[in-house]
């Protein structure tokens, strides 16, 4: 061996030593694209502040494949230390209460400040179990808004709706004379159930929305939702509203293209939204509500997802979660990432950065998933924790289908959707022993 | 007469052993498994279980969406498997007189072989994306709204057509090496009894065909029942939505999305006794049938 690669490997061992000393995370994570961009930055930035920790983050896929792939990872003993669960499977892993390490307990053992109150209300308790302790930590949280295309509206002669009421009897009928598909949206379990539940504070579950038992049923066979869908139905007849499919992308395109006037989608679609240079301009506002059902409409559930401590790590590695944790919740990064994506702060500290460093004068519609989330709260607008709610959410999605593209009878479709609905619920409460 | 064998008792069992314990590992030991767990209701972490007997299975017997997909299992197997089948026979016996050129034609026919079902379904997307696929514009033509994702059954169609497409190359390069192992000398003689082509064909070519047939016939069926899931997965967009779905697909959709681990077990097992029985019939019955030169 000549000197020179002695001299390289005794180089190489002293790296690899100091890269030892350190603790190293795993943070399984289900955002691709621009969001998986801002979200490696985070953890470089991370890895940067310092230098006991060292976090790789690893991008799992869908929010259903990053859950399935963490639920065997974990009976597998190999679990990553961070893993980001979606709203819908949210009862899931805190229903398996040895499954993660709530992030309350972590933080106060790993001696990090923690206030629950310092979180906004609209994304305190999504996470929490019936005790109002946070389970897992809300990352990146969304809540559905309307957005609108400004030229659109401004040819129609009208204003962005605020009531369903308006929307259908002025708002849709001038886009429509204007040449425009007034109405699209993105996700109909979440836009136009779950949080049609909540923008009118009526009950989604039994048990609270299923916080305080595990007996609970849902209840969707209702007349107020039951009419909003049959007025889905008419509006899809005679042109105000167009449905492209259950898939996310496939009505988001056709308002991006400039052929929908009005698409509801998520908060945290704003930042693509930005970056791909529509041909018009655009803006957002609150969720429609219906008067007939309200007049004091509430905020809205979060959505998105949360980070969960797995269990079963060393104290060290946990130190390294909780130190995660803390930078992740910081005001700078919250705000950052928010700026980025356009996903709500989680903190009050982080919604004041945003707002003193003038981010809503520049962009007022980066503000509204988080005014949003901040309107007055009901006794219906927690959240909701309902097992096998991604199975839940696909029977809505098939009878969604089958109303808008089959002419299926709303009746119908919403009383199977409840009975579908509670078997499941039976059964994942047989799962839980 | 004495019989041939091993004079020790081990060494058979030895040099068996590797494959067995293969066998066992990644077969019979899931597959034991996957049996006990289709009779319980467990917590996706494994934390805790309900025994349930047979429940499992009676909610499937009574679930309109299963038995919805099993049906559509049925007619898209029999429809992936006998066009793909046809289509390819007869490009086969075209590609066989083709003597100028066969080498490049034949290329071209089989390409398709190399392309992965899913990428099969990326492309079948792209061929029917809602906005701007070319076959829209062609399904417009003859004032078919085509929607994929949204109508169930333009849905099923594409999946039909991107199934069919894929497997064509496969089964074309059987049936044309099939058609060049017939003896020269018996198309001759059955030129001079017969002189209808289609007669020739149906009475001489066909029978002696039949081998390479019945060997393409079960890997299509199982083509069609299985492999199809990168189609189906890419076509779907990952919401199952009502877009259909065959029996294998919800085997994934219910266990690997919904995490439902007893009741989507309970469907492999029935998949499984499915296969089975339907490997019995076919050796059984059709094999009889068939004369092996």
């Amino acid at each position: 061996m000549t000197r020179l690669s002695l001299a390289a490997a005794a180089a190489l061992s002293m790296t690899t030593g100091a890269a030892t000393a350190q603790t190293e995370i795993t943070w399984w994570h289900a955002m691709g694209g621009a969001l998986g961009d801002s979200l490696n930055q985070i953890a470089t930035d991370f890895n940067a502040s310092q230098s006991d920790y060292q976090i790789t983050p690893v991008f799992k896929g869908s929010y259903e494949e990053a859950l399935t792939a963490g639920i065997a990872a974990f009976r597998a003993g190999e679990q990553p230390n961070v893993l980001q669960v979606f709203d819908a499977g949210a009862a899931t892993v805190i229903g398996a209460s040895g499954a993660t390490i709530p992030v309350q307990d972590l933080m106060t053992q790993n001696g990090v400040d923690f206030d629950i109150e310092d979180y906004i209300s609209g994304v305190r308790y999504f996470y929490a179990d019936s005790d109002d302790k946070m389970i897992g930590m809300p990352f990146n949280s969304s809540s559905p808004i309307m957005y609108y295309n400004i030229d659109a509206l401004e040819a129609a002669g009208v204003e962005a709706p605020t009531t369903w009421e308006e929307f259908a009897e002025t708002t849709a009928p001038a886009l429509v004379e204007a040449g425009y598909i007034p109405l699209a949206q993105s996700h109909s379990p979440w836009i136009f159930v779950e949080n049609f539940m909540s923008r009118h504070n009526l009950p989604f579950a039994t048990n609270e929305n299923g916080y305080t038992g595990i007996d609970t049923e849902i209840l969707v066979d209702t007349p107020e939702l039951k009419a909003h869908w049959t007025a889905l139905q008419d509006w899809e007849e005679n042109g105000y509203y167009a449905w492209y499919g259950a898939g996310w992308d496939d009505n988001q395109a056709p308002f991006e293209e400039g052929e929908v006037a009005i698409w509801l989608g998520s908060s945290g679609s704003f930042g693509g939204l930005m970056q791909k240079d529509l041909p018009f301009e655009f803006s957002a506002t609150y969720l429609p509500y219906w008067e007939a059902i309200t007049t004091e409409p509430t905020q809205t559930f979060i959505g998105g997802a949360s980070l969960f401590a797995m269990s079963g790590k060393s104290d060290e590695e946990n130190a390294a979660t909780a130190a995660f944790f803390e930078f992740l919740t910081s005001p700078e990064v919250q705000y950052s990432w928010h700026r980025e994506t356009g996903y709500v702060p989680i903190t009050t500290a982080a919604y004041d950065l945003a707002k003193e460093d003038g981010h809503y004068d520049r962009f007022p519609a980066a503000e509204v998933g988080i005014q949003q989330l901040s309107l007055p709260a009901g006794e219906n607008t927690k959240g909701y924790r309902m097992g096998f709610y991604v199975q839940i959410r696909d029977v809505m999605n098939r009878e969604f289908g089958r109303i808008l593209s089959e002419g299926v009878d709303v009746d119908d479709a919403f009383a199977t959707i409840e009975s579908e609905a509670n078997a499941l619920l039976a059964r994942f409460g047989q799962t839980q022993g | 007469m004495k019989r041939a064998g091993f004079t020790q008792r081990w060494l058979p069992i030895l040099l068996l052993m590797p494959q067995l314990v293969i066998i066992a590992v990644f077969f019979y030991w899931p597959a034991a498994y996957g049996l006990r767990s289709s009779f319980f209701l467990q917590d996706p972490f494994g934390f805790s279980e309900t025994f349930v007997g047979f429940g499992n299975y009676l909610t499937l017997m009574r679930s309109p969406s299963y038995l919805k997909s099993a049906g559509f299992t049925v007619i898209f197997s029999v429809l992936v498997t006998f066009l793909s089948l046809a289509i390819a026979l007869i490009l086969a016996v075209k590609a066989d007189r083709v003597i100028r050129g066969a080498k490049t034609y034949r290329t071209l026919l089989m390409w398709v072989y190399a392309v992965a079902p899913p990428v099969a379904g990326v492309i079948g997307l792209i061929m029917f994306d809602q906005s701007w696929g070319p076959l829209m514009d062609f399904a417009a033509l003859f004032g078919w709204d085509f929607v994929l994702g949204v109508n169930y059954f333009d849905t099923a169609f594409a999946m039909v057509v991107v199934s069919v497409w894929k497997q064509i190359p496969v089964n074309f390069i059987f049936f044309l090496s099939g058609l060049q192992s017939i003896p020269r000398s018996v198309r001759e003689a059955a030129l001079i009894d017969n002189r209808s082509a289609s007669g020739r064909f149906w009475d001489v070519t066909f029978p002696l065909l039949a081998p390479t047939g019945f060997f393409l016939l079960i890997t299509n069926i199982t083509y069609s029942l299985f492999d199809t899931f990168g189609i189906i997965d890419t076509t779907v967009k990952g919401e199952p939505g009502n877009n259909p779905m065959t029996l294998v697909y919800k085997v994934y959709v219910d266990g690997f999305r919904g995490n439902d681990m007893g009741g989507s077990s309970a469907q492999s097992v029935i998949l499984m006794v499915l296969v089975l029985l339907m490997t019995v019939f076919q050796f059984r019955l059709i094999e009889r049938r068939i004369h092996y030169t």
